[in-house]
């Protein structure tokens, strides 16, 4: 059995034990206290720009073409839009204030943004830049979800600590779920059938049937030697197939690797300290995690669930997406 | 319900009954109506969940006029609270309000408590002094009611004085003393002198960071007290007599490292750092001081109260602010939980040992199940900004790093269990 051991570098790395070179593709991270942004080439592990963006970046979302990347930039209360193509700020759009996550239709012509001061989630027209609508939730919105099908948009709030399922077409609350403790991250699941909702505090992902609205599992997590406080859900992925689920676990500074179909978790990868958020590369061969506190992200293999490698990125880097190209 | 009005008794009302309201101000109605959680049916009426606020008014004297605290202290959290209560509420059905009811520093709490007792007020949020405290909690223990301590920082409250119905939101001398030894051995600033003041909670004072020091491992090397000859606070000559007092007064204090100030009163600790006679640290009531909350707290997703707060009431949110906006958060949390308004089980559930508040800190905040004190972290701070939150890394526990603050169970005096 072949030994891999998590290699540090600051700079150039090889991806170790994979048979065929990967296709090249380009992962942008923001680094909440650098107002920058990382692109980092995944084949080579590297650093090969820095962006300067605006005060305090965080979330930050792929159009489905992947020819642009907009970033919140929650301080400076705007949404900048990056070129792929020349890795350079093209133009912005009005989030209203306080912007922290946001997601994008599956057409890529609607963006949806959660106002965490105003208790609002904010419904913007990409080509016209105009508020289409404004929708009242509970305290602290911030989680965003958005249905394979577009028809569907979950926000979780914080302090209010409910799902909030909001229809696109007329804008308005359908049902409000009940979760764990401080809410962040709401992830469906590629079939539509399941949102799952992470509770930061709580310690747990709640799994919520897309049908009946209601939660038919919640996941918990326990690490041998590690106080249960410690383990602070917040970004969520599934697999195209619907099959695994990574968590980032926050200060337990590991991302868990969830059967997303018995729910059983199977395993708890190592990564950096203070995991975040997780992003897959296009053709799901790998997932990357950002840690906020060591200051860079991890690439994980997705077949072995083994990481790869930590590339230093900027300081307290937090949101991570990866572009085809 | 008649009332006399005796000399001594100051008694305002402020019946503050706060709507469904959100800090937009907003809670659009052309969005289409929130709807009830799925398994809820509609058409139900919006019950009320009633709290009370008891107080007496704010210490006013303060060597700086900055410390002086704001009349509204503690109101201003509560009243957050029962807003993003409300916000959470409208959703369920719920609805939250708060009276607020005023006494003077050594009133009469009965018939304050009868007024709220007839008001169907089945939770209070008190900020009194330790005496008024318990005799409120006795006169509420027949009628179920709990009371939330938000002021009284005395561990006599939470060991002998214990009371079954009585929940402490605020930290205890000896959770404060311990959260600022434990950064000051994290620092490795082990030898400290202390000054303390002659009123009873400048010597508790004393004595709990006496405690900490034994607990852990700094050698306090030297003594002194600074007796209060009631002088006025502040004056029109301004600094230029104490610029030269203080350096006199902290001559001659064998070597060390950190000077340690128990000045609770507001007579003398304000005037301390950067006077001292060899340049050292002041830690304690001024200088470098632990609390419960800070008001420059952005960790831990702290940016968004704070700025709700600061939206509501046009300045910072203090210690106090946080103690109440936990209490009645906690209150809201169990409505919201068990989408029960009854008092019963709101209370038996907050009871429950797995019941716990997110409160911007990091961590779920629990009760301690022998006394019902808040475990928290104990913010480090110098007034301007945080400079480290305990327990510190390292310092280990069984059961909760959280108790490695404060009295531990197996040391407790409370007969309560």
């Amino acid at each position: 059995m072949r030994c891999r051991r998590i290699l540090l570098a600051a700079g150039l790395g090889l991806a170790a034990g994979l048979a065929t070179p990967a296709p090249a593709f380009t992962v942008y991270v923001s680094n909440e206290k650098d107002n920058t942004v990382s692109v980092v080439d995944s084949t080579t592990m590297a650093v090969v720009r820095t962006l300067n963006v605006g005060q305090r970046p965080r979330g930050i979302t792929i159009s489905k073409d992947g020819k642009f990347v907009y970033l919140c930039a929650s301080d400076d209360d705007t949404i900048e839009i990056i070129d792929t193509a020349s890795a350079e700020i093209v133009g912005s759009l009005p989030s209203g204030p306080d912007p922290e996550l946001f997601v994008l239709s599956p057409d890529g012509n609607t963006l949806y943004v959660a106002n965490e001061d105003d208790n609002l989630v904010t419904v913007i027209n990409l080509a016209s830049k105009a508020v289409l609508a404004e929708v009242p939730v509970g305290v602290e919105p911030e989680g965003m979800g958005i249905s394979p099908d577009g028809k569907v948009l979950v926000n979780t709030s914080e302090t209010t600590n409910m799902a909030h399922f909001i229809s696109t077409e007329s804008h308005a609350i359908t049902d409000n779920v009940l979760v764990d403790s401080r809410p962040r991250f709401a992830e469906f699941k590629p079939d539509n059938s399941e949102v799952w909702i992470s509770a930061e505090i709580g310690g747990t992902v709640s799994v919520i049937d897309n049908a009946s609205r209601t939660v038919k599992h919640k996941i918990s997590f326990a690490i041998p030697g590690l106080r249960s406080e410690a383990i602070q859900p917040v970004g969520i992925r599934i697999t195209a197939d619907g099959k695994k689920a990574y968590v980032a676990l926050g200060p337990a500074n590991r991302v868990a690797v969830v059967n997303a179909e018995t729910y059983a978790v199977e395993k708890y990868v190592l990564v950096g300290q203070r995991v975040w958020q997780l992003a897959f590369t296009p053709d799901q061969k790998t997932i990357i995690s950002t840690n906020g506190v060591s200051n860079d992200i991890t690439f994980i293999d997705v077949a072995s669930d083994e990481p790869v490698q930590s590339v230093t990125v900027g300081a307290l880097p937090w949101g991570v997406v990866v572009s085809s190209n | 319900m008649g009332f006399s009005v005796p000399l001594i008794f100051n008694f305002v009302i402020f019946a503050v009954l706060i709507g469904v309201m959100g800090p937009a101000g907003t809670f659009a109605q052309e969005q289409g109506t929130p709807a009830k959680l799925a398994s809820e049916q509609d058409n139900t009426p919006v019950p009320a969940i009633r709290l009370g606020y008891l107080r007496v008014p704010q210490q006013r004297l303060a060597l700086s006029v900055l410390d002086v605290p704001p009349v509204d202290a503690g109101v201003a959290g509560a009243n957050l609270a029962i807003g993003d209560n409300n916000t959470t509420g409208a959703f369920l059905g719920q609805k939250f309000s708060l009276d607020v009811m005023q006494i003077a520093a050594d009133g009469d709490i009965q018939a304050a408590m009868s007024t709220m007792i007839s008001n169907s007020v089945r939770y209070v949020v008190a900020d009194l002094p330790a005496a008024q405290l318990l005799a409120a909690a006795d006169l509420a223990r027949d009628q179920n009611i709990l009371i939330f301590n938000v002021g009284a920082v005395d561990d006599l409250l939470r060991e002998e004085d214990c009371r079954a119905n009585l929940f402490h939101t605020t930290p205890t001398r000896t959770m404060l003393a311990d959260g600022l030894a434990q950064y000051l051995i994290w620092k490795q600033w082990r030898r400290w002198v202390l000054v303390s003041g002659s009123h009873d909670g400048d010597r508790l004072f004393a004595d709990a960071l006496r405690r900490a020091a034994l607990r852990f491992g700094a050698e306090i090397v030297a003594e002194r007290q600074f007796v209060d000859t009631g002088t006025a606070r502040r004056t029109d000559s301004g600094v230029v007599q104490i610029q030269r007092q203080m350096p006199v007064f902290t001559q001659d204090f064998p070597g060390h490292d950190v000077l340690l100030v128990a000045d609770e009163s507001e007579v003398f600790g304000t005037y301390l750092p950067f006077r001292t006679w060899i340049p050292r640290p002041v830690a304690g009531t001024a200088g470098l001081t632990p609390s419960a909350w800070h008001p420059a707290s952005e960790q831990w997703g702290g940016t968004q109260i704070q700025n709700r707060f600061f939206r509501a009431t046009g300045r910072r949110m203090l210690s106090k602010d946080m103690a109440a906006w936990i209490a009645v958060r906690a209150v809201g949390e169990a409505a919201t939980r068990t989408r029960s308004i009854d008092p019963a089980t709101i209370a038996g559930f907050i009871r429950a040992d797995d019941f716990s508040i997110a409160a911007f800190m990091g961590q779920k905040l629990t009760f301690r199940r022998w006394n019902r004190q808040l475990r928290q972290p104990i913010f480090v701070g110098d007034g301007r900004s945080v400079v480290s939150t305990s327990p510190q890394e390292g310092f280990l526990h069984q059961f909760s790093q959280l108790d490695t603050l404060g009295i531990d169970q197996p040391e407790t005096r409370c007969a309560q269990q």
